[in-house]
């Protein structure tokens, strides 16, 4: 595998059973994400772009195929294994933004360092950086009902870099937000990939939020059928 | 932030739900607190009893008295070691509601069948030489400042005295303790001949018979004997032991034991379902959250830990304030009840065994919601939410 190759689909289908009828939603699917990428996915409803996301993240299974992160396979790894694996390697960042609600900003930040074993003192230390980096610091005491839908967005996307990880896979980030305020959020993705070396995968319908990403991968029926680099 | 912060965050993020749950949990270990004491403390005087210690009654009720002359009939039965009979005074002192247990008794063979109420020696030579003499349990006279010595006037609600009144004039001459230091010590006895000459009535009959065997084997054949020896007399008896006869006693008032079990598990059940209902309610609607929290790298076993952790914690929360107001409330009926239920004290078996029932309802009613929460499959979660 090469240097720069960070994730690798090889083969991976995934179909499921509902009722007497057998969907499938890819098939013999392949792609290879390069660390520092910031991929858009697109493509219709029911095109399988989520599923491919959850699978990048280890929440979902292929039925075949194999999947490889950073020059290890991962997709035959134990529930356990998969969940300390996602801990240490991905962040997440959701359409609804998904924050604790009895939670400050804070404290939501923090959650994913708990699986670490940085002391309370670092643990603080990385949270203000993190709030800082998404230009919340001063909201950090916060709770996510006193924010608006952009300021939770950033607090999930301080959540989801807290940790240090690899990759970041967002799942229509700016689903729910304006345009001035999507736009802000794609900013501070790109900021990421740029000049924090982060790589991204990013879920979208919005063909807006796709002229961030470095490059657009459009899928359809299980298949990539087109490529597209972001000029 | 710890695993703790984030299960109190979680308990506490509807206060109002919180504190009804906490509160359904603190109702039910009020009522279970200060029931299973009561039912110790009715107990004890069952559990107290000796083995071979069998009591002669009217067959008629216990209220009903026996002619003076069973006292010797009795003593002559085979297998009968001692026997001595008490009456009944229906004592109390200065207020009627300082109701104390006071009995007249022949008095050398009250100290040979309750030889377990024990005298000093020359406290015991003093009492039987001292017709006026009164024998008082310890607890008795701790809780009014008695002394060897002192004049101490009793009065009864039931007899009155030949010179008018209805107050005795007792000298304290001996005060026992017995040997089991949990045993009620709260009562007096004093001479039957002083109460003979004295009472207006009732000095003619006896109030019951108590009596030892040789051994615990005998007891039933005893018994027999007894009852067969005056059966189609006037005055019929009924003889079980003491221990039988306090557990009917108690259960005169009702099958106490059933009520309690009705009651604790009645409430119990009610519980268990309404804080069930609650949890799994509470843990449903956190789905999407446990979903997020397993996205993050959160692991099964621990969200099933910090799910059965939050009921265990609401479990103890509403069960220990509970238990602790049954506390308070026994002591407060002790005050006032004392007399009639000396033992009415929640001791540490009846808190480590509530503490085991609030345990095992955190645990019942947290069980599902945390098994369902280690099941659940963050694609589905997401899907549904």
């Amino acid at each position: 595998m090469p240097q720069d190759v960070l994730f690798q689909l090889k083969g991976v289908s995934k179909c499921f059973v509902k009722g007497k009828e057998k969907i499938t939603i890819f098939e013999d699917l392949d792609l290879t994400i390069n660390r520092g990428d910031f991929i858009a996915i697109m493509g219709p409803s029911g095109s399988g772009k989520t599923t491919l996301l959850n699978m990048l993240g280890g929440v979902d299974q292929p039925s075949a195929g194999e999947i490889w992160f950073d020059g290890a396979r991962v997709d035959n790894l134990s529930e356990g294994a998969l969940t300390r694996w996602r801990a240490r390697n991905i962040g997440f960042i959701f359409q609804f933004y998904n924050l604790m609600p009895m939670l400050n900003a804070a404290r939501n930040v923090e959650l994913p360092l708990l699986l670490t074993k940085l002391s309370r003192a670092q643990r603080k230390k990385h949270v203000e950086t993190a709030l800082a980096l998404v230009g919340l610091s001063d909201r950090a005491k916060h709770m996510p009902g006193e924010m608006s839908g952009g300021q939770q967005q950033r607090v999930a996307i301080a959540r989801a870099i807290v940790s240090d990880p690899q990759l970041l896979l967002c799942d229509e980030p700016t689903g729910d937000l304006d345009r001035t305020t999507a736009d802000e959020v794609l900013e501070m993705l790109q900021l990421l990939n740029r000049e924090h070396g982060k790589t991204i995968v990013m879920v979208t319908h919005d063909p807006a939020a796709a002229k961030y990403a470095k490059q657009t991968l459009h899928l359809d029926k299980g298949k990539f059928v087109q490529r597209e680099l972001v000029a | 932030m710890s695993d703790f912060y984030l299960i109190y965050k979680n308990m506490t993020r509807k206060p109002l739900r919180l504190f009804l749950t906490c509160f359904s949990i603190f109702i039910a270990f009020l009522i279970f607190g200060t029931i299973i004491t009561f039912k110790s403390a009715l107990d004890a005087g069952v559990e107290m009893s000796a083995d071979n210690r069998l009591v002669v009654f009217n067959r008629i009720n216990f209220t009903v008295p026996l002619p003076e002359s069973y006292f010797h009939k009795v003593a002559a039965v085979e297998g009968v070691r001692d026997v001595t009979h008490l009456n009944w005074f229906g004592g109390y002192y200065q207020e009627p509601a300082n109701i104390i247990s006071v009995m007249a008794v022949e008095p050398e063979s009250y100290l040979d069948v309750y030889s377990d109420q024990l005298v000093p020696p020359e406290q015991r030579e003093a009492w039987l030489r001292n017709r006026q003499g009164i024998l008082v349990g310890q607890k008795l006279a701790e809780m009014y400042g008695w002394k060897i010595g002192d004049r101490v006037p009793i009065s009864s609600n039931i007899f009155s005295h030949r010179d008018g009144g209805q107050t005795w004039d007792f000298v304290v001459e001996g005060i026992f303790h017995n040997a089991d230091a949990q045993a009620d010590t709260r009562m007096a006895v004093f001479h039957y001949k002083y109460f003979q000459e004295t009472a207006t009535f009732g000095g003619d009959t006896i109030g019951w018979l108590t009596l030892t065997t040789e051994d615990a084997s005998l007891n039933e054949q005893v018994a027999k004997t007894i009852d067969a020896m005056f059966a189609n007399s006037p005055y019929e008896t009924d003889t079980s032991t003491e221990k039988a006869f306090s557990k009917a006693f108690i259960e005169q008032i009702g099958n106490i034991g059933l009520i309690i079990f009705g009651v604790v598990f009645m409430a119990f059940f009610t519980i268990l379902v309404v804080v069930g209902n609650t949890m799994a309610l509470a843990i449903r609607e956190r789905t999407g959250e446990i979903a997020v929290l397993k996205t993050l790298g959160f692991s099964s076993p621990r969200i099933f830990r910090m799910v059965l952790s939050e009921s265990l914690l609401i479990a103890l929360l509403g069960g220990l304030s509970g238990l602790a107001m049954a506390y308070f409330l026994l002591e407060g009926i002790k005050s006032t009840m004392g007399q009639f239920l000396p033992n009415l004290i929640m001791d540490g078996k009846i808190v480590i065994q509530a503490v085991g029932y609030m345990l095992l309802l955190g645990i019942v009613t947290g069980l599902l919601p945390a098994l369902n929460a280690l099941r659940l499959n963050i694609v589905t979660a997401f899907n549904r939410g």
